[in-house]
């Protein structure tokens, strides 16, 4: 009860401190339009920014390792936080300006005018590329391969449990963490970059032929993609994954197949209403009229007249497609029936590693204190252990959202 | 007031056919299997007598036809079958098989509770937040906003999940990371237990709803109707309050329903996370032993739950915007 005491007398002094700003900065600047007409909420607002401000500074600073041995592991996961959120910024913000100095004319003019969190995306997806591309070169070990030591933990310091031959440790088993993110990032995006294009593929020439041709093709397709749309698509999917698993078996082909032609198959629904859509808009147009008149065939129409300009809302929607296979993808495999054991991919990297959470609960124990303090920071650096094949996903996706949402504010004009 | 009936009835109709169409698809794909259900129940080491007396238990010898329609009477009837893992049980000499519908029951009402307690914690959030980020709109606020709601819908769920663990239930012990619930507990208890996983999906829920409720706002703000109340006078609050929100109340409500209707997918990750026992748990579990009438009945439940709240968005969007009942 005390604690909603101490949030509410919080409150009230924040709703005091927004009054008394905004009348301080009335007498300060001789009543200047901009406290003048500020309302009561704004000022809050800005009281409000700037406390949770000064509380988020005062935490950075606590010290990391209590008096007693301790460690205060919140407040270390805080600053890297904090120090991951810079470093990253800055690391966009010379992305930036090197894509603004080097390449041609188009692309300095690309860079020019886009925004930080766009460049963070651009270089979060170019850095994941050339990682899926040459797994196999930058792996210091194989992607199911069972080395010598167990449960060893991050950061190469043997102070802490850790092992310089696995700089990001090794899981129950023995597998090196390092190898299996990185050999993640070509199973994990490349089945999800495979399944996206088939599903593009696939709703795509459908969508089009459908707002091509019209008439009784285009009433079954898009009634039959109506029905299709009218399941949850994880749910779906789950459920034909599980009849996969018999046909799997009975025809001998790995699992894995069936999953990238079932999420092919669910999203290309949600590909074929958009291209359908697209499609619509640009068959009425004179041009389409013209080239039909010419006696082009339906698969110049299609690829060359429509595609083209379709070409802009399509581009957006791969992204955005790309994420929800990569999620479900990811999902799939944590609840253990998507992507299948020998290869490594995040999805199933959090599953097994999740285990490790609890390890850090070590600290709010009573008898922490009589623990030594190397002990007790490498039971912490272990809890972080589901978090990196998890951070992995998460950046990759944000990193994509963050570009499809400057592509989309920029082919739409969208001001506000 | 004829016409409004006429056209929730029409919905309505349209719902159930979809439902009934869905129920088809959903039993055609389950009989397509290789072999076939008395294969899938026993296994590789099945003798051709004990396949034949499934078969006939069952009723499998009986035309697809006529066991979609059996299968169809027992959804309705609540008579979802028995499932595999029971009918083994039986086979080896357990005793009291409990049909699926007694499986999905309590399940069922354990889900219900945790979308409950996400709705409530969710739904005012998000219509505030999204209120104010349109009312301070390109401000420092709102681009935090912005930047947090992006990154939380682009993140899988269980990644949420697992912060929430290390920070409320690992590092400092406030909230169970094990939702272990069970019947005759008591309510503030429940709550309490259920409260991670709820905590999860309002992450989730929130920024979506908080977009939506946000774009819904802002594409009204250039009707000419605001302008003129902007030129009154009126204070920026009130222009949201009772001009703008009034009329983007039809979105919002659906934007609400959708959301409702996207907690079903979430709900099944998050609940394999806090081993929550819900139906997205024990569909999982089915999926994973390959227990086919429970996964039958829990995929025709989610498909419903789905199509009846996006039936409900449109009914509700139908209701509150009069134009859209006469359409041009």
């Amino acid at each position: 009860m005390s604690g909603l005491m101490w949030v509410a007398a919080l409150f009230a002094v924040l709703l005091v401190g927004g009054y008394v700003f905004r009348l301080a900065g009335q007498k300060i600047t001789s009543n200047s339009p901009k406290y003048r007409d500020m309302s009561f909420g704004v000022a809050f607002g800005y009281v409000l920014g700037a406390a949770l401000l000064i509380l988020a500074v005062y935490y950075y600073f606590q010290p990391v390792v209590r008096e007693d041995g301790v460690p205060n592991a919140s407040v270390m996961f805080f600053r890297w936080a904090v120090q991951a959120f810079i470093i990253g910024s800055i690391a966009a913000f010379l992305f930036r300006l090197l894509g603004r100095t080097i390449g041609t004319a188009g692309s300095r003019k690309l860079f020019r005018s886009m925004p930080l969190t766009a460049a963070f995306g651009i270089l979060v997806i170019f850095i994941y590329a050339v990682f899926a591309i040459f797994a196999g070169a930058i792996a210091p070990y194989g992607q199911s391969e069972i080395l010598g030591a167990a449960n060893v933990v991050a950061g190469s310091d043997p102070a802490f449990g850790g092992n310089p031959e696995y700089p990001l440790g090794t899981d129950q088993i023995g597998r090196d963490i390092l190898s299996r993110l990185v050999y993640g990032a070509q199973n994990t995006v490349g089945i999800a970059f495979i399944t996206t294009c088939l599903a593009f593929f696939l709703g795509g020439s459908l969508g089009f032929l459908a707002a091509t041709l019209q008439g009784w093709l285009d009433q079954l397709l898009s009634r039959s993609v109506d029905v299709l749309m009218a399941i949850p698509s994880l749910i779906f999917a789950l459920l034909l994954m599980t009849l996969a698993s018999f046909w799997a078996e009975s025809l001998g082909v790995p699992l894995t197949i069936f999953m990238v032609l079932i999420i092919a198959l669910i999203d290309s629904t949600r590909v074929f209403r958009l291209a359908r859509a697209v499609g619509l808009n640009i068959v009425v147009m004179d041009y389409i009229e013209a080239a039909k008149l010419r006696g082009e065939g339906l698969g110049y129409l299609v690829f060359k007249e429509i595609l083209p300009n379709a070409m802009a809302p399509l581009l957006a929607e791969f992204g955005l497609r790309f994420c929800f296979v990569f999620l479900t993808i990811a999902a799939l495999s944590f609840l253990g029936v998507g992507i299948q054991p020998p290869l490594a991919d995040w999805g199933t990297m959090v599953r097994d590693l999740a285990p490790f959470i609890s390890s850090a609960s070590i600290v709010s124990q009573d008898y922490a204190e009589n623990l030594p303090t190397e002990l007790l920071l490498g039971e912490v650096y272990k809890s972080l252990f589901p978090f990196f094949p998890a951070i992995a996903i998460a950046l990759l996706t944000v990193a994509v959202n963050f570009v499809v949402d400057w592509m989309l504010h920029k082919t739409s004009g969208l001001k506000e | 007031m004829r016409s409004l009936l006429k056209i929730v009835l029409q919905r309505l109709g349209l719902g159930i056919l979809t439902l009934f169409v869905v129920s088809i698809v959903i039993f055609v794909a389950v009989n397509s299997l290789p072999g076939d259900f008395a294969e899938a129940i026993l296994g590789q080491g099945a003798t051709p007598e004990s396949v034949a007396s499934i078969r006939r238990d069952l009723g499998l010898d009986q035309p697809l036809v006529v066991r979609y329609f059996d299968w169809l009477k027992g959804m309705l009837t609540l008579d979802l079958g028995t499932s595999f893992a029971q009918l083994n049980f039986a086979n080896f000499g357990g005793a009291g098989t409990t049909t699926v519908a007694e499986q999905i029951a309590p399940r069922l009402s354990n889900t219900m509770f945790l979308a409950t307690v996400t709705a409530c914690i969710a739904v005012p959030l998000a219509v505030i937040l999204g209120i104010l980020a349109a009312l301070y709109r390109n401000t420092a606020f709102d681009k935090a906003a912005n930047m947090f709601t992006l990154s939380s819908i682009s993140s899988p769920e269980f990644f949420m999940a697992y912060v929430l663990i290390l920070f409320l239930a690992v590092l400092n012990p406030i909230f169970p990371s094990l939702s272990n619930i069970f019947e005759g507990m008591a309510f503030s208890e429940r709550l309490e237990k259920s409260m991670l996983p709820a905590l999860t999906l309002t992450l989730v829920v929130t920024a979506h709803m908080m977009r939506m409720t946000r774009a819904a706002i802002i594409s009204l703000l250039a009707s000419p109707y605001i302008e003129m109340a902007r030129l009154k006078g009126l204070s920026p609050l009130r222009v949201i309050v009772k001009h703008a929100l009034p009329n983007a109340l039809a979105p919002i409500i659906n934007v609400v329903a959708l959301n409702l209707a996207y907690l079903i997918t979430g709900v099944v990750v998050v609940e394999v996370v806090f081993v929550y026992p819900g139906i997205g748990q024990l569909f999982v579990d089915s999926v994973k032993i390959r227990d086919i009438p429970v996964v039958q009945a829990c995929c025709l439940i989610f498909a419903a739950a789905y199509i009846l709240l996006n039936l409900t968005a449109d009914i509700l969007s139908i209701i509150s915007n009069p134009r859209l009942r006469h359409p041009k």
